[in-house]
């Protein structure tokens, strides 16, 4: 405790202070730019409501698929040992790097409607992915679910194992031991993944536009239209930025007290 | 901290530091491309040192191809390049961006910038353009003319607010023909259009007829009939300079904006496909 009290360095409490200033300037920057008085107006048009409900079905979505595929492979790397694995993982976390317009030529190699898996989508199922919502959920995916990977794979890593053991002495089945005693105790660090999964997707620009394209009302995502607005309608852009931004920081001040705080 | 916002498993596979150092040195010379050096005096009256040109994507190749020209002629200088759309770039020079020459795709942007103090000297027309429909090479869905595009399947237009997006709304207004939104996919400018339709799965486009050219056999390339066509003005101006703006880079500034006037540049701009100022 007495540690905790010591004053901390000047030089520290300095560079500390010009990183917060770095990090809250361009914020202050984009509020001054908002016209406070036409907020909620902006807000309505039929096209900024059609970009918020697209951007949260889709970010929703993306988290959703990155629980559903990411927890079994995090699980996979935190607990199978095999020759390929820091590979696999510096794979999985590419995205996150990736310039994310690579990401979305990437996604187009392979599931464009003249790539062999999309093509084979398409005249099996008459499934297409570009310009359509899936698309965009797709790209999200990509980006956002190393996000989740990583967290949960620390998560795996860290949990005592001997608590497993126990209820697998017990006469518990794996799936019961994973059920009733795994995910119970990682359930904080999932629920951190998956909302740093959602605030990575709700921000996503270059993957979805490159892979989904820009259409209204199925592809336009708030950041593409932040995008689109800009040099038209700046009134309507700075306030759908604004919208991002408040949802992302309420969301992640909230959270991180109340799960990540118990990790 | 908690372990969950760790980034410690991951931070040996991954050569981030690098690109974000490679990132860094990209835009400080583009940054820094107003002010560079001119401590020592000039031996020679020639120009020298580095200016930042602002033109619309659809000049990439041709002031790419212009900027080389320049640099040859002018031992010691640097055209710096940034490419955008029009209304991209004429944003952010109106936020502050240091470059030092503008060349639009159109007059309005130009226009913009005039009403707000930002040009010094007056814009001249250095060459112009006009929309072709592009398709996937070997046009598979039969796209003959603007009608046709109205029901093909998803299309490539630039931004409403994007010059070649205006150009190709009139175009399709002078044609008669209206496409359901939903059906339009927009590109940031115009070389995002158009790689929609070459990288993406867009049926077809409206670009600019030198970027179908540019595009060379990765597309197929439909004409669009004069009473239809739109022709676009691409003005050229040297802006006002930023307070910590050398003159030597000013004076570059109107030195390349005299080059892009020339004869010489105007036959280089007819290689990639440019009209003549009317």
């Amino acid at each position: 405790m007495n540690r905790a009290r010591q004053r901390p360095p000047v030089a520290v409490v300095a560079a500390a202070l010009l990183a917060v200033g770095f990090f809250t300037l361009p914020l202050v920057g984009l509020l001054q730019q908002v016209t406070w008085s036409n907020l909620a107006a902006d807000l309505t048009t039929p096209e900024a409501a059609e970009a918020i409900r697209l951007s949260l079905v889709c970010s929703l979505a993306a988290v959703a698929l990155a629980a559903a595929f990411g927890t079994p492979l995090a699980w996979f790397l935190a607990r199978s040992d095999f020759p390929g694995r820091p590979l696999l993982r510096g794979l999985v976390l590419l995205p996150m790097v990736l310039p994310p317009v690579v990401g979305g030529v990437a996604l187009l190699s392979a599931f464009s409607l003249r790539s062999p898996v999309g093509g084979w989508l398409n005249n099996a199922f008459g499934i297409q992915l570009t310009f359509t919502t899936w698309g965009a959920i797709l790209a999200e995916t990509f980006v956002s679910m190393p996000f989740f990977v990583i967290t949960a794979e620390a998560a795996f890593r860290t949990i005592d194992r001997r608590y497993e053991q126990v209820a697998a002495t017990l006469g518990a089945r794996r799936t019961t031991v994973f059920r009733r005693v795994t995910l119970p105790s990682i359930a904080p660090s999932l629920a951190a993944g998956a909302v740093l999964t959602w605030a990575r997707a709700l921000g996503e620009f270059g993957a979805t536009i490159t892979f989904a394209g820009n259409v209204a009302g199925r592809t336009r995502t708030l950041p593409l239209s932040v995008y689109l607005a800009l040099e038209a309608d700046r009134q309507t852009a700075i306030a759908l930025s604004l919208v991002l931004l408040v949802i992302s920081l309420v969301v992640l001040v909230a959270l991180r007290d109340r799960w990540l705080s118990r990790l | 901290m908690s372990e969950a916002w760790s980034i410690n498993h991951w931070s040996r596979p991954i050569h981030s530091p690098t690109n974000v150092f490679a990132s860094f040195l990209v835009g400080f010379v583009l940054l820094g491309g107003g002010c560079s050096s001119d401590t020592s005096a000039p031996k020679s009256p020639g120009i020298h040192g580095e200016i930042t040109v602002s033109a619309a994507a659809s000049l990439t190749e041709a002031f790419t191809a212009l900027a080389k020209d320049f640099e040859a002629k002018n031992p010691g200088t640097q055209v710096v390049l940034t490419f955008d759309s029009s209304s991209t770039l004429s944003a952010q020079i109106v936020e502050g961006a240091p470059a030092n020459v503008f060349a639009s795709a159109d007059q309005a942007n130009m226009t913009k910038l005039a009403g707000k103090g930002l040009l010094a000297g007056t814009p001249a027309v250095f060459a112009r353009n006009q929309l072709a429909v592009i398709t996937k090479p070997g046009n598979p869905e039969q796209i003959n003319s603007l009608a046709d595009l109205a029901h093909a399947g998803v299309i490539s237009l630039c931004g409403q607010d994007v010059p070649c997006g205006t150009f190709a709304a009139q175009a399709l207004a002078a044609a008669g023909v209206t496409i359901k939104e939903s059906a339009v996919t927009r590109g940031q400018n115009a070389k995002a259009t158009l790689n929609a339709v070459t990288e993406g799965d867009a049926v077809a486009g409206i670009v600019y007829a030198t970027d179908a050219l540019a595009a060379g056999n990765r597309v197929h390339v439909v004409n669009i009939p004069a009473s239809q066509n739109v022709i676009a003005d691409y003005p050229i101006a040297v802006l006002a300079p930023a307070a910590k703006q050398t003159a030597a880079s000013q004076a570059m500034a109107k030195a390349f904006k005299s080059f892009v006037l020339s004869r010489a540049a105007a036959k280089r701009l007819k290689e990639f496909g440019f009209l003549p100022p009317a």
